[in-house]
């Protein structure tokens, strides 16, 4: 289910770039690396949506000082001794070092604009934020808890990589695991929101991202279930401008609303409004 | 065994004695000796087959579940059900070759069967897309499964498939939603469900039919994140590892069960199912039979409850420094 990589490298992958000036890969024109930050990691030329890490997407997204953070004691492990180029618990570790998170999701509960919410987010800096079993335990205890104390539950995800094949069927199964999850939380008439960011791909884009009772895209993200590549080459035929894109799951039905990042924590809570969540 | 048509590299001693032993029994008189022979011959064949197929490597295992006279879905619902009544359609597009679906009797018992199919001729091959479904295929499959609940029907799904279909129309037809939903509404439909892995698992595009009360696979079938092929191709950068992908992705019924990934391991017969499938039909008839029995003296509630948790356990982690 992992899909290929390459496909996330003509959007950007590297988020904000840093340094002064850089160049946006949305309209090549070279910009200030601190006026994309001041506007949530959004070119000021053309509204290309940057990469964003977790931490960065929590900051944005709640009220300030109001993330409590759970279940962050989990830790990945290597279940298959699993080897490659390089052995899983290197990769691992290295990706911990390179990106300071323990794996690629945070959760936990805080407030948007004073609505108290059940908030997980993928990172897609770690290790593709591919869903391993810590993911899909960290986000299967957030829908639990949520349902529990009737929280809504948000959903940001980033996923280049689906499930994650260092972990095999693992991975596969977390996919089944959070959908599970997810359909009991509806059982008890809680609220899911999906937001699907650049990119949302595989397994995660076949599983909880696609189950919200609300489903957000940010704009110009790639969000599918093969990658690009893998199409390419079974069909053998070019694909056709803005496949895949979020525009075009808004086209097909997949998606309700198209939100720039500057929107979001407003359209949030208009749902949970609505929903009188 | 058609020795006309020997299939796998690795089965060629067994193929080897066979054709030694055919030789023989093709004379026009068999004096004693030669009996003895014929004799000998097929018990060291027996031997050389459990030997081999005691041991086949994972990546032996991929060729044997995808080889092309192993049984598929379409087999087993001649020699395994008394009768089948497909029911086509996903009433929103089209019919899906890829994955059938409809009624079926196994020992008088009255099931839905859903079950991928990959077809034996190239035209049925490709009429199916070679066992790839498509969106319409995972949501005619959920269609019916609810069908199925409705009326008290338990449902079977026969799993085998390289994975879903990656292609144009899929993706613009919601393959991810298509797949996420089957998970989401047969992790609660009020009906017993058992999914048996028959040849391929191929990630999501199995898993879109394989959450359920029991899930079993047959002895050579593998049940995988990714194809070995593909996991090559991303993580080796070449397709020339899938040997080693195969081995590094623990996918064979040696390993599942152990990883809480799979309740059941349902034996093939000597040298694979393809080898005698009426014997693997026989033997999958008798699983099905019992599991049947057992899954409906469950109260509906304390199924769905063990199959949240079943799915709910999966994953290894460390929780305060503890797997
Ligand atoms: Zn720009």
């Amino acid at each position: 289910m992992a899909s290929d990589q390459a496909k996330a490298t003509k959007r950007s992958k590297r988020g904000v770039p840093e340094g002064l000036w850089q160049r946006c890969p949305g309209c090549k024109r070279v910009i200030f690396g601190k006026e994309a930050e001041k506007r949530l990691g959004v070119c000021p030329e053309c509204g290309h949506h940057f990469y964003l890490s977790a931490k960065d997407r929590i900051n944005q997204l709640l009220d300030s000082g109001t993330f409590t953070e759970w279940d962050a004691h989990l830790r990945p492990t290597d279940p298959l001794e699993f080897r490659d180029k390089k052995a899983y618990v290197d990769r691992l570790q290295a990706e911990q070092k390179r990106t300071g998170l323990s794996d690629a999701a945070i959760t936990g509960s805080g407030m948007i604009r004073a609505r108290r919410v059940a908030i997980g987010v993928t990172d897609s800096a770690f290790i593709m934020g591919s869903m391993g079993s810590v993911v899909g335990e960290r986000l299967a205890r957030l829908v639990e808890r949520a349902t529990k104390d009737d929280l809504p539950v948000i959903i940001v995800s980033g996923s280049g990589g689906g499930a994650r094949m260092h972990e095999g069927m693992l991975s596969l199964m977390q996919m089944a695991k959070v959908s599970a999850a997810l359909a009991r939380h509806d059982q008890h008439g809680g609220l899911f929101i999906s937001v699907q960011t650049n990119p949302t791909m595989g397994g995660v884009a076949a599983s909880f991202a696609a189950l919200g009772d609300v489903v957000f895209a940010e704009p110009e993200a790639l969000i599918g279930f093969a990658g690009p590549r893998t199409i390419e080459a079974t069909i053998r035929v070019e694909l056709p401008k803005g496949f895949q894109t979020s525009e075009f799951q808004l086209e097909h039905g997949f998606v309700d609303r198209i939100v720039p990042r500057n929107k979001l924590k407003s359209e949030i809570a208009r749902v949970i409004d609505y929903c009188g969540k | 065994m058609d020795t006309m048509h020997p299939g796998l590299a690795f089965e060629q001693p067994i193929y080897d004695l066979i054709v030694a032993r055919q030789e023989l029994e093709k004379l026009p008189e068999i004096p004693a000796t030669v009996e003895d022979e014929i004799r000998r011959l097929r018990r060291e064949e027996a031997e050389i087959t459990k030997r081999i197929y005691g041991n086949l490597t994972p990546w032996q295992t991929v060729q044997v579940a995808r080889h092309k006279n192993r049984p598929h879905t379409s087999d087993y619902l001649s020699l395994v059900c008394e009768e089948f009544v497909e029911l086509h359609g996903d009433r929103r597009f089209g019919d899906d070759r890829a994955l059938i679906t409809g009624f079926a009797k196994i020992d008088n018992a009255k099931i839905l069967i859903v079950g991928h199919q990959k077809g034996k001729t190239y035209k049925e091959r490709s009429a199916c897309f070679f066992g790839c479904a498509h969106p319409e295929g995972y949501r005619k499959a959920l269609a019916k499964m609810k069908f199925a609940a409705k009326f008290g029907m338990p449902v079977v799904c026969l799993i085998d498939t390289p994975g879903a279909y990656p292609g144009v129309g899929a993706e613009e037809r919601g393959q991810s939603q298509a797949i996420a939903e089957n998970m989401y509404e047969m992790s609660r439909l009020r009906t017993p469900i058992i999914c048996v892995v028959i040849g391929e698992g191929g990630s999501g595009g199995a898993l879109g039919i394989g959450v359920g009360d029991n899930i079993a696979m047959l002895q050579h079938a593998y049940y995988s994140v990714i194809s070995p092929e593909g996991c090559a191709g991303i993580l080796w950068k070449s397709h020339e590892f899938a040997e080693q992908a195969a081995t590094a992705l623990r996918f064979t019924s040696k390993d599942l069960p152990g990883l809480g990934v799979v309740d059941d391991v349902i034996e093939e017969p000597l040298g694979g199912a393809h080898r005698d499938q009426h014997q693997m039909a026989t033997r999958l008839k008798a699983y099905l039979s019992k599991s049947l029995r057992q899954l409906r003296e469950k109260p509906l509630d304390e199924l769905l409850e063990a199959r949240y948790q079943k799915f709910r356990r999966m994953g290894v982690f460390l929780d305060n420094g503890k797997a």
